[in-house]
Formats: C-alpha cells, sequence, structure tokens
C-alpha cells in the first residue's frame, strides 16, 4: 500500500503534463454531465419563474412556516464553503503540506457554493425585485437598512466573504495560470494570458505572491469563522425556542467544516477517478482528509449533546417540549435519521479498511452531506411548527417548488464547478512542484523537511540580515 | 436620526421595559379584552376585515394557513381527559375564546430583525407596517412569539374583491400585494384622522375619540381601546384596577379580583394589550 502523500520523483514536466492534460479535450461524459447540470437548472429556473409570477404561497410557505427549504439549504451551501478555506487557509498557516495537491478544487468548491448560497436569499424574498434595499446604499430620502437586522450582517458577510475567496482563488492560481499560458494555445492562450497578469517568476514576483497569499490567508481565517456565526445569528438572534441558542455560532462553523469536508472527499474522489489524478489525489491525502472529517464529526455531535443537555436540564419548558417534539413528533424520523448520519456513520470513517476504499467513501460522503442538509432543516422548519403559541402549532411539507429549486442549486454548483476544472487547473501545479521538492529533501535528510513545505516560510527564506538582527 | 441624537441622549433609544411605558411618547395606544364577555362572535375579525382591506383568500387557502386574519379568535379546549366525574372544563363551560390581534409590544422581537426598517415604533407606542419599505424576508413573523403576522403569499386583490366589490375598499388604507407583510395596525387610520381632527380643533385627543373597528363592533363591548399614558382613559384605568403595567413582566395571582394579564408576558415583549381571565365558578 501507498504510505507517502506524494510520489518525490514526479518530474516537474510530469506534473504540468498531467494537470494540463485534465483541462484538455473533454470526453463525452463531461459534455452529458453538462447537459445533466444545465437540465437541473432549468428545473429550478421553471420554477422560480412561476414562484416569482404567482406568488411565495405556491412554494407551500404558510403562516406558521414563513421559511422553509430556502433558508435551510441556503446554510446548507454557505457551510459547504467553509472546508475551502480550512483546506487552503487554515491548513497553509498552520503548514500541514498535504492539502497542497487538493486545496484548489476545494477552494474552487468555496466560492461556487457561496454563489449558490447567495441565491437562496434572493428566491427566498417576497419582493425580490426590491432585495438591494438590504444594501446601505446612499438614498436621498435618507433610508438605510436596519443594522440591527442579522439578515443585513448576511448580506454584509457573504458578499464580503464571496470576494474574498473569489480573489484568494484567483491570487492563489497566478503562477499556474502562466504554466497555462505558456502550453496552450487559441482561446485559452489570451484568456490566461490576460489572468495571470504578466507572471514571468521572477524572485520579486514570487516574494509579493508569497506575502499577499499569506496576508489573503490570514484575513480569511477569521472571516470564514464570522461568516457562519453570523448566518448562525439569523437564529441566535431571535427568541424562538430551538433557535435562541449560545452555542450556535460555533456548531453552525462545526457543521459547516463538516459537510464541507465530505463535499471535498466526493469531488476528490470523483477528480481522481474522472481525470485520473491518482499521482496527486492519493490514498494517503485522502485518509488525512477523512481523519479530519471524523475529528469535526465528533465535535458537531459533541456540541449537539452539549445543546441537548442544556436545554433538557435547562428550565426553559417552551425549549424542553421543541427537543422532544423533534425526537418524537412529526420531525422525528428525519431528526433521528440526522443524528444517525450525523453521530454514527462518521465512524466509518475511524476504520483504515474503510477509509481507502474509494466506492465506500464516495457513498459515506454523499450521505455525510445529505445528513448535514437534514440538519439545517431540522434547525429551521420544527421551531416554525411549534413555536411558543400553541394556536399557530401547524406542519407543513415542503411543495414541488421549493424541491425543484433546491435540486436545481445542485445542477447549478455543478455547472460552475465542471466548467472551473476544463477552464482551471484543479491541481495547484506550483505547489505540487513545491512540496514533492521538500519532501524529496526532506528524504534525503536535508533542508527542513516536512514543515519547510508550508509555502510562505519555504518562500521567504529567512536573509543573512534576519538572522543577524535575531 | 444623526449621531448627536444619539450620543445626547442615548437612553432614548433604548425602548422597552421601562416600568409604565415611555414618557417621551405622545401616546401610548393600548387595549384590554375582557374574555369573560367575550362570545366568540368573531364580529371583531369581520369587521377588521371590512376596515383594513383584509382580502379574503377562500377556503382551499384558509386551510392551508395562507389566510390574514390579522385579528383572529382562537378556540381552546380542554384536552379529552375526563377526571373522576367524567367531565372535564369544556363540557361545563364550552371553548375558551382568545382575541389575538398584533400585541403593539413595546420591545416589539419583530422590529430589530427586519433587515429593511419596514416594521418600526412610531411615537405613538404603535408597532408600524411600512408595505413600500417591506421585501418580505419574513422573519418579523418567524420572530413573532405570537404569530400575529401575515405574509401576502399570493396576489390575493385580484380575485378577493370580484365587481363590484371593490366598491366596498376602505379609502383610506392601501390593498396589498403579494410579498408584503401585513399586521394589525389598531386602525392607524383612525388614529391618524383623530389626531388630525384635534390638531385642527386645537385641542388633545380625547379619550374614546378612536374607537378600532373591532372594539366598535364588539356586541359585549369587551374590547376597550386607548391612550395608556392618559390617566384618564378607560383603558388605563382597566389597567391600573387589574395591577397590569408596561414594563412588568408578570402578574400576582393571589387575588382573583385581579383578572389582567399579558400573553406570554414571561418573554419580556411588554405588549399593549392586556386580556382580563375569564370567571370560572368551578
Amino acid at each position: 500500500m501507498q504510505t507517502k502523500d506524494i510520489n518525490e520523483n514526479l518530474p516537474w514536466a510530469q506534473i504540468n503534463k498531467d494537470v494540463m492534460r485534465s483541462m484538455m479535450n473533454p470526453r463525452m461524459a463531461y459534455w452529458v454531465a453538462i447537459i445533466v447540470c444545465i437540465a437541473m437548472i432549468s428545473c429550478a429556473v421553471a420554477a422560480e419563474i412561476y414562484q416569482y409570477n404567482v406568488g411565495m404561497g405556491t412554494a407551500n410557505l404558510n403562516w406558521p412556516h414563513m421559511w422553509d427549504l430556502y433558508i435551510a439549504t441556503f446554510i446548507f451551501w454557505i457551510g459547504m464553503s467553509h472546508s475551502g478555506t480550512l483546506l487552503s487557509a487554515i491548513l497553509h498557516i498552520i503548514h500541514a503540506d498535504w492539502r497542497k495537491p487538493i486545496y484548489r478544487f476545494a477552494e474552487a468548491m468555496t466560492t461556487f457554493s457561496l454563489m449558490t448560497a447567495g441565491l437562496f436569499p434572493v428566491i427566498h424574498l417576497g419582493r425580490m425585485w426590491n432585495m438591494y434595499w438590504v444594501l446601505p446604499y446612499y438614498s436621498d430620502r435618507g433610508i438605510w437598512p436596519n443594522f440591527r437586522s442579522p439578515l443585513v450582517w448576511d448580506a454584509f458577510a457573504i458578499t464580503t466573504y464571496l470576494t474574498s475567496s473569489a480573489l484568494f482563488l484567483f491570487i492563489g492560481m497566478i503562477p499556474d495560470l502562466a504554466v497555462c499560458r505558456d502550453n496552450t494555445t487559441g482561446w485559452r492562450r489570451k484568456l490566461y494570458t490576460i489572468l495571470s497578469l504578466g507572471w514571468r517568476g521572477d524572485d520579486r514576483q514570487w516574494r509579493n505572491f508569497r506575502r499577499t497569499y499569506l496576508l489573503m490567508a490570514c484575513f480569511l481565517i477569521p472571516l470564514a469563522v464570522s461568516v457562519h456565526s453570523i448566518v448562525s445569528s439569523d437564529f441566535a438572534v431571535s427568541i424562538m425556542p430551538g433557535w435562541h441558542v449560545t452555542t450556535f455560532p460555533p456548531y453552525f462553523v462545526a457543521g459547516a467544516l463538516y459537510s464541507g469536508c465530505a463535499a471535498i472527499i466526493t469531488l476528490f474522489i470523483c477528480l481522481r477517478y474522472f481525470f485520473r489524478l491518482e499521482d496527486y489525489m492519493t490514498i494517503p491525502i485522502l485518509v488525512k482528509t477523512a481523519k479530519l472529517t471524523f475529528a469535526i464529526a465528533m465535535v458537531w455531535t459533541y456540541l449537539n449533546l452539549i445543546e441537548f443537555a442544556s436545554i433538557w436540564y435547562g428550565h426553559n419548558a417552551v425549549d424542553k417540549e421543541l427537543l422532544i417534539a423533534k425526537f418524537t413528533g412529526p420531525y422525528s424520523p428525519y431528526f433521528w435519521l440526522m443524528l444517525f448520519i450525523g453521530s454514527v456513520v462518521p465512524f466509518t470513517l475511524a476504520f483504515e479498511k474503510l477509509r481507502t476504499h474509494l466506492p465506500t467513501m464516495l457513498v459515506v460522503s454523499l450521505v455525510l452531506n445529505l445528513g448535514m442538509w437534514l440538519e439545517r432543516w431540522m434547525i429551521v422548519t420544527p421551531t416554525l411548527s411549534l413555536g411558543y403559541h400553541p394556536f399557530a402549532f401547524d406542519v407543513m411539507w415542503p411543495s414541488m417548488v421549493q424541491w425543484a429549486i433546491v435540486f436545481g442549486s445542485f445542477g447549478w454548483f455543478g455547472l460552475l464547478f465542471l466548467i472551473f476544472v476544463k477552464v482551471f487547473p484543479c491541481v495547484s501545479m506550483y505547489e505540487v512542484k513545491e512540496m514533492c521538492y521538500h519532501r524529496k529533501r526532506a528524504t534525503l535528510g536535508i533542508g527542513h523537511g516536512e514543515h519547510a513545505g508550508g509555502g510562505a516560510a519555504g518562500a521567504v527564506p529567512a536573509s543573512k540580515s534576519d538572522l543577524e538582527r535575531s | 436620526m444623526s449621531l448627536e441624537n444619539i450620543l445626547k441622549d442615548w437612553s432614548k433609544y433604548r425602548r422597552g421595559h421601562e416600568e409604565g411605558g415611555h414618557h417621551d411618547y405622545e401616546h401610548m395606544w393600548g387595549m384590554a379584552i375582557d374574555l369573560d364577555k367575550c362570545t366568540g362572535c368573531n364580529a371583531c375579525s369581520v369587521a377588521c376585515y371590512a376596515e383594513n382591506n383584509l382580502a379574503v383568500v377562500g377556503e382551499e387557502k384558509f386551510s392551508k394557513g395562507q389566510a390574514m386574519h390579522w385579528l383572529r379568535i382562537e378556540r381552546y379546549w380542554d384536552e379529552p381527559d375526563l377526571g373522576e366525574n367524567r367531565v372535564n372544563e369544556y363540557q361545563i363551560h364550552g371553548a375558551s375564546f382568545l382575541p389575538m390581534n398584533c400585541q403593539q409590544c413595546n420591545a416589539a422581537t419583530c422590529e430589530p430583525v427586519c433587515p429593511v426598517a419596514a416594521t418600526y415604533h412610531t411615537p405613538d407606542g404603535l408597532n408600524a407596517q411600512v408595505y413600500n419599505r417591506c421585501i418580505g424576508s419574513r422573519y418579523c413573523s418567524n420572530n413573532c412569539p405570537y404569530r400575529l403576522r401575515y405574509f401576502n403569499f399570493f396576489s390575493y386583490y385580484e380575485d378577493s374583491w370580484p365587481e363590484p366589490l371593490q366598491m366596498q375598499l376602505n379609502p383610506d388604507i392601501s390593498v396589498r400585494d403579494k410579498g408584503v407583510m401585513e399586521k394589525c395596525t389598531f386602525c392607524v387610520q383612525r388614529i391618524r384622522k383623530a389626531k388630525d381632527d384635534a390638531a385642527r380643533e386645537q385641542r388633545d385627543v380625547l379619550d374614546g375619540d378612536i374607537k378600532t373597528a373591532c372594539q366598535q363592533s364588539c356586541a359585549t363591548q369587551a374590547i376597550v381601546f386607548g391612550d395608556l399614558l392618559d390617566e384618564d382613559s378607560v383603558v388605563s384605568k382597566v389597567w391600573k384596577k387589574h395591577e397590569v403595567a408596561l414594563g412588568k413582566a408578570s402578574q400576582n395571582k393571589a387575588n382573583p379580583d385581579k383578572r389582567g394579564y399579558r400573553v406570554l408576558e414571561g418573554l419580556n415583549t411588554d405588549p399593549c394589550i392586556m386580556f382580563l381571565e375569564r370567571v370560572r365558578e368551578v
């Protein structure tokens, strides 16, 4: 069995060639996937046009259930966007260099899932043509949005996160785009020439690049944590039982990383299989990702237990009743399924045999994401069904319009991702080269070993003057 | 609201929880509803439909929970647990009724969550809803513990008033289109008119100048409406008699004569509607 994260003796030319190959000449399966995604989007667009013309009632929303799948799926997609940042920024800062072959597509996943998530608050608005009122633009009437509202914080947080993660994705790609520029012709060459911003690969450019990248990484980490905390405040700031929960910000962030890591495993396996990137997306890296997912799953489980315990031993009768209703009431099958998937299924990741078996991992990762989607739904809907006022107790199931839009959002994400993998390198070429280089030096017993591979330290070696000064 | 004003008197902008209400307010419109007088006849609800141009949504949408009844009569029955005597309260007293319209909370939970400030507090102590500003995020309804906000899920006006019924629409208040949240306004158009009349005659608004539609139509006069800041108004007297006050989150239940309470007071929403418990002779 393979034990090394990557074959250290991979020639650099081979790395270029393999990654460039994955970008070129789409096969039939690719076009089929594109068509499937477009068909899925069409479902959503048709449903949305209908809903836009007729009204929100077509989504089966009703009087206690003002929110439903739209908001649940919104949180789901926002959550999924967090692991790209975890891999590309947090693991970058802590010099975990095994992230290098897989962070690029994770970062793309971040950007695209944010682009998907951003659609949902707009879709769910009763008068979406006025959505820009949420933004603080200058108005002659002196009207501003209500800065106390978590929905306004959401708008700020998501737009900031989307901009930053798109920039981070782009900046991290510049050296690779230059490689693409030098190895392509036609429209691709033109595109990469513009995007690579005149990258020549000289020392000054590398130094500036490293600093920018590190700076963006440092900026993005607190941002990512705050974004999902702010999304959780959509609920935590309210007074409703089941929403007004102190642990929601960390709970949401943990859930976000959880579903994001599971999605990374899914995409990892797909890319490895379809693009034959076995040399880069290796089993040891998958095992590391699986371990990470398992750890986060346990954090999520722990936070769940804390929440249940604090409600159970607390004196808030309404909260307690809602919790009991979640376990025994109309939503109980979904709630139990969520707990099973979220807390029991990840134990498959604890076994070496299972986590190195790709089909199992593919299924497990998809199931984990289903569980996390259920989690979001179980946060949003039961509270609306069973709030404070007994007269307003009701149970409602979403209509086809909602399902179609949720379904279509996966198509939209898929389409963006499919376009990405054929236009941009989905494996970071320069960082894989770095990784090979540093690993090889470590094996040969020269250099700093693994830790030097972490980008900044390796790229900006301490100069003699620095050493003298310290 | 300029920065200067905020710094000058910060506490002025921190609404809610003040004992006896907000003394910088011009008025504090409030209500007292005597449940002992309520017969559950629904006349108030019908009057509200007529006064406020509420859409009639039809049976199907009503049963789906997409109705627009700003004032609803809630009916409660006891659990069918027949104790020792094989009877329960329901069999003796019948259903309990609770007329619920917007509680006009002083610390309204719907207000801070609206992203565009379409719902806000007026200097009258009203929890106002600006239809034109509403973008339909529906957070206010989710955060209303009483669930007293109603959303226009469809363009109800299209078939709510077929010819010639559109002639019955109240010209003092708008007809709402889809995608907008709405709720009881304490008949703000009537308050407006009374205040305008008073200003024209250069006097204060007198107690009894304003009658809300529900109050006007209540056959048993269970509903009293007026200014809580005016100590001589009927409603203030009722509140005082039953020792219910703004900013007070719980009631002393020892004295059976003090029947007043406000719904879900413990949440500190500080509603402006007080209910008087039904008297039961068991």
